[in-house]
């Protein structure tokens, strides 16, 4: 199994596929590197890849022209980045900016969208995590809206 | 006994009468935070407290509010107060001046259990203001670090200008025996660090949790989620301690002003084992 292999292999997001089904998921993946600063995707370019952070620290941002680039989160090593490879119309809909160097694995979403299809029991699988990722960002920017350490109102 | 050590005396018994304490120093931490330190009226008056206790402090005029102590519990000679400016008597103390009175009761309640996490791995999440009541925890843990094992402090803010004590939260961090992370829910383009809620940090804590005790200040609904993403990681209710804030009023459950179903915060808490109490958190009514 080569580094990529290994890798997703051992990375909980990961943790319960066949390795079939594993072996499959490795092909799609590929090892990429962003330099600080680096733009990993910006908003409305095609959403081409589902990552695997390996190292670093990538920020998640919209722009605004009045308040410049606003961070919204941050990943860092062991997170996964991005699903809008996964729904039409496959577009990214914020920045990605690596704040320091960044290693990760990147698995093309198209070959992840066709293995999906092709193999349903693996594609119900992937979403399932999918979902459950969706479910914590969910929680998480619930919490961000309500903006918990502002002054209490009367 | 002369009247003036007869008065000490029923100070030091009464715990309803304020003792006039003098403003000695102001640091103004935030816009609307403010950390005072305080000097008794007299050698013979004690500072001693504990972390997690608070006092009663009164503004002449302004009213009586409860702030918790933010010192270092070793260090004597005067209390340490931050505030933050929520409501005329809160920001009355913000606006207090070197020099000035302001009528201290206290300390009161029940503080962190420093001795229970003792000899184990301990992890300190705070959030915004929360941060202050769980300083002198961290000063204690910093002097007798040899007494506990990994220590990770995890603190959130709204954004990096939102920071609290954000000097000695980068001395504690380079230090190689704590682990310091910090989050912010808003990040602007001067700050490179993590964006997201504080709960968001405990995954990312370096070493596994499941035999740690946790001391958690914040918000209410930054408390709720905490504990839960605490519980994920495997720290057991009971292992779990919270700082809770409700409308304290005479300092020794007395009044029932701040009655929390069975529990006076003021005197049974602030603190509590976040299994003895987690019912009541989760309730709305309460």
């Amino acid at each position: 199994m080569n580094t990529v292999g290994h890798f997703l292999s051992e990375h909980p997001f990961f943790h319960g596929f066949t390795s079939e089904q594993l072996q499959e998921l490795v092909k799609c993946g590929r090892d990429v590197r962003f330099e600080q600063g680096e733009f990993l995707f910006r908003e409305g370019d095609e959403a081409r890849s589902f990552y695997v952070v390996r190292e670093g620290r990538i920020r998640i941002e919209i722009h605004d022209a009045r308040q410049g680039a606003v961070g919204v989160q941050t990943v860092e090593r062991g997170d996964v980045l991005g699903w809008s490879w996964l729904v039409p119309p496959y577009l990214w809909h914020f920045d990605a900016r690596a704040l320091r160097t960044s290693l990760a694995v990147a698995l093309d979403g198209e070959r992840l969208r066709d293995l999906c299809d092709h193999d349903p029991v693996l594609g119900y699988e992937f979403l399932k995590r999918i979902a459950g990722l969706m479910e914590q960002r969910l929680q998480a920017t619930r919490l961000q809206l309500l903006d918990l350490y502002s002054e209490p109102r009367a | 006994m002369n009247l003036v050590l007869e008065e000490r005396a029923v100070a030091a018994r009464d715990p309803m009468r304020p003792r006039p304490f003098r403003v000695r120093r102001v640091h103004r931490d935030l816009p609307d935070t403010t950390t005072l330190e305080i000097e008794p009226p007299g050698p013979d008056h004690s500072c001693a407290f504990s972390p997690g206790q608070f006092n009663m402090l009164y503004v002449m005029g302004k009213g009586e509010v409860p702030i918790s102590l933010s010192g270092d519990p070793a260090k004597g000679g005067c209390f340490v107060h931050t505030t933050r400016a929520v409501g005329p008597a809160s920001r009355a103390v913000t606006e207090l001046r070197k020099g000035d009175l302001v009528g201290v009761r206290g300390p009161f309640g029940h503080g962190w259990p420093v001795d229970v996490a003792a000899g184990g791995d301990l992890v300190i999440v705070a959030g915004g203001v929360g941060l202050a009541p769980l300083r002198p925890v961290i000063y204690h843990v910093v002097r007798r670090r040899r007494q506990y094992r990994r220590v990770a402090i995890l603190y959130g803010a709204r954004t990096s200008s939102d920071i609290l004590f954000r000097r000695e939260l980068e001395k504690w961090r380079g230090r190689l025996d704590l682990e310091v992370r910090v989050s912010v829910d808003r990040g602007t383009d001067d700050w490179h660090g993590s964006v997201g809620v504080v709960t968001t940090l405990i995954p990312q804590v370096s070493f596994p949790l499941s035999e740690a005790t946790a001391f958690v200040c914040g918000p209410e609904i930054m408390m709720r989620f905490t504990t839960r993403e605490l519980a994920q990681a495997g720290i057991r209710e009971d292992r779990q301690y919270i700082s809770m804030e409700r409308n304290m009023k005479c300092g020794v459950g007395l009044c029932g002003h701040c009655q929390w179903g069975p529990h006076f915060v003021c005197k049974d808490g602030p603190v509590f084992r976040f299994d003895r109490v987690a019912r009541l958190l989760w309730q709305r009514e309460m």
